[in-house]
């Protein structure tokens, strides 16, 4: 168990910037999660601290250690890959033996480790199979029971589940939470899946173009997007977000077709000033008056309804109403945010304005 | 219903007339391997096994000469060959798979100038590159010896790249999972992928012993001695130019033997053969 600071890391790829300087410290046992889609280099990072992949600028300490020019089998690290990465010719017992076996730990030792692992993941009936011989699941199990095997500082699982159809997938997903809390070890989570990110993580760290756009827990990161990046990847169905202007007394923001929806706070200073509005779709409620839309589409999720609308200017408005759809395509309905649920984000740098 | 009894029957048919072809000189040379010099020398071999099948091997296993000229005996001819091929397909195995280990997991300058090299030599088979090949095994004093006989044909562009193919379906994830677990280059090699290549190492084992069992020009060049007279030479050195009769009774027995171990090594290693054939078990 460590802590792991990363420290202003940068990777570049020739003239290529794949990592523009991330800073973060993880704290001993937190869960993080690197979240982004595909591209913004999150595994990089991830496969940086592994050692896998040289570091250009910056640092990287494990437990204080600074690493960077440390082998992989030196840093004290497991990981976890995608497509399992499991020796093919090895049974389930020698695949997780095998790092123990190199470092040289008797016998006796690895046998009780192997076994222990094996009955915290429920392996022990396929300790001698070989991995053609399991399931997605519980292959992704034993290359989970290699890692745990290592008793290493830091766990780090690079999209572990993106192989498995949805069900298993949420069932590892809650196997994976209930291992790192009853193991306690520090890990680091690499995802393209906001739902994993929200469920799994202490704190999530979003990334974008090789980029930091935010780093906080899961609610924080909901709540409080500090980018329209970060704000249009993290929720389901996304945020709405609407161009407009704060007016000029600064109370208010005037969005195209004459709303005028009042601030939480007046905001002086910003008085005239084009922002980009952001509108979570589970926060906007039929109300007696704000915006009106033509229902374009309705979809029946059963615990909830989405309704796609069109304001009188053609933008598309979401609606997430909860239970089954009261409303019909073709139907006019009135919308308007809730309380506080307005998001204000600069129309130049998309960032937060607080 | 008959329509496809008809269908399938017709391959058949076609097949076993295309074995009985095949196999129809090996009956007539197993046949003549029983019969005495005389009869097959007349000319008229019957198509039925004769009397002096245990005589004519026993004399070409271990004799020194035939009823007509002087032989090396078979089993000193045998043991050469298997010497040779055996030499010619574990060298070959062994040369190929660690230079297709270089090629395909590291990374160093020239990487792909070697490799090219490598390849550029599929176009120089023995009998092109045979004049100077001598000359260097002449200088080295290697003629009339083993070595002579397999190591220059033990470097294989065809096996290196074969193993090449194969490595490259190797997923990373494996090889930085093993880095993870610690395993260095040496270790990665013969704990993953080596066992990983043995269905690939078994089907080209068994094609290059029998390139190796083959052999007749290169043998015939660097071998002087009857002690080191190799069966595929040796058998064609029993049959005359033409001066004298030849016997046929010992030219059977003896290419009937000689047929022997490459048909064992296919046999014995036909499941992993096709195995490596067929799939890569991944």
């Amino acid at each position: 168990m460590a802590t792991v600071e990363i420290r202003n890391v940068r990777k570049s790829y020739g003239p290529v910037e794949a990592i523009k300087g991330i800073d973060i410290a993880i704290q001993d046992g937190e869960f993080l999660v690197l979240l982004g889609p595909s591209g913004c280099g999150k595994s990089t990072l991830l496969r940086m601290v592994a050692g896998l992949e040289g570091i250009t600028g910056g640092e990287i300490a494990i437990g204080g250690r600074v690493v960077n020019h440390l082998d992989p089998k030196d840093r004290d690290i497991a990981m976890v890959f995608q497509n399992y990465a499991l020796y093919p010719h090895m049974t389930v017992f020698d695949n997780m033996a095998y790092g123990l076996k190199i470092r040289g730990i008797p016998k006796a030792e690895i046998r009780a480790r192997v076994d222990k692992a094996a009955e915290i993941l429920e392996l022990g009936r396929f300790l001698d199979r070989r991995p053609s011989q399991l399931s997605g699941g519980q292959r992704q199990r034993v290359a989970m029971g290699r890692a745990i095997v290592r008793e290493p500082a830091a766990f780090l699982f690079d999209e572990p589940l993106s192989n498995l159809d949805a069900k298993l997938r949420t069932q590892m997903r809650v196997e994976i939470k209930r291992l790192q809390d009853r193991l306690g070890i520090t890990s680091l989570y690499v995802t393209h899946d906001q739902v994993e990110a929200m469920t799994l993580a202490d704190r999530i760290l979003v990334m974008n173009h090789g980029v930091a756009e935010q780093i906080g827990t899961p609610l924080e990161v909901y709540q409080r997007p500090a980018s329209l990046f970060v704000a249009g990847f993290i929720g389901s169905p996304p945020m709405n977000v609407l161009d407009g202007r704060i007016d000029d007394r600064g109370e208010a923001v005037l969005v195209p077709g004459g709303q005028r929806l009042l601030l939480p706070r007046p905001r002086p200073t910003d008085a005239g000033r084009p922002v980009k509005l952001g509108i979570r779709p589970e926060h906007m409620a039929v109300a007696a008056e704000g915006f009106s839309i033509e229902i374009e589409l309705v979809e029946a999720l059963g615990a909830d309804t989405v309704v796609y609308g069109r304001l009188p200017d053609g933008e598309t408005l979401l609606v997430r109403m909860a239970g089954i759809p009261t409303v019909r395509e073709r139907d006019r309905l009135t919308v308007a945010p809730q309380d506080g649920a307005l998001h204000l984000f600069d129309a130049v740098t998309g960032r937060r304005m607080e | 219903m008959k329509q496809t009894r008809f269908i399938d029957l017709v391959p058949h048919i076609v097949l076993i007339v295309g074995v009985l072809i095949f196999a129809y000189p090996i009956y007539v040379t197993l046949i003549g391997s029983t019969w005495d010099s005389g009869t097959i020398g007349r000319g008229g071999l019957p198509l039925w096994p004769g009397g002096e099948g245990v005589a004519n091997y026993a004399q070409a296993w271990v004799g020194e000469a035939g009823d007509r000229a002087m032989y090396t005996p078979v089993r000193t001819m045998m043991l050469n060959s298997l010497v040779m091929a055996l030499s010619i397909a574990l060298g070959k195995i062994a040369i190929s798979i660690l230079s297709a280990y270089a090629v395909a997991f590291f990374r160093f300058p020239l990487r792909m100038a070697f490799f090219w090299l490598i390849f550029i030599t599929l176009m120089l088979p023995v009998e092109v590159r045979i004049i100077p090949t001598y000359k260097v095994v002449a200088d080295l004093g290697l003629i009339n010896t083993y070595a002579g006989l397999a190591i220059p044909l033990i470097a294989s562009a065809t096996a290196t790249l074969l193993f090449r193919q194969f490595f490259l379906t190797i997923p990373d994830e494996l090889l930085e999972a093993a880095k993870i677990d610690g395993a260095g280059p040496v270790r990665f090699f013969i704990d993953v992928v080596l066992p990983l290549s043995r269905t690939n190492i078994a089907a080209l084992f068994v094609i290059l012993f029998i390139y190796g069992w083959n052999q007749y020009l290169w043998p015939l060049l660097v071998t002087s001695s009857g002690d080191m007279e190799t069966i595929v030479t040796g058998i064609t050195k029993m049959i005359g130019t033409g001066e004298s009769a030849n016997d046929w009774h010992i030219i059977m027995a003896t290419t009937v033997l000689a047929m022997l171990p490459p048909v064992a090594v296919v046999v014995f290693m036909q499941r992993w053969f096709v195995k490596g054939l067929v799939d890569s078990e991944k």
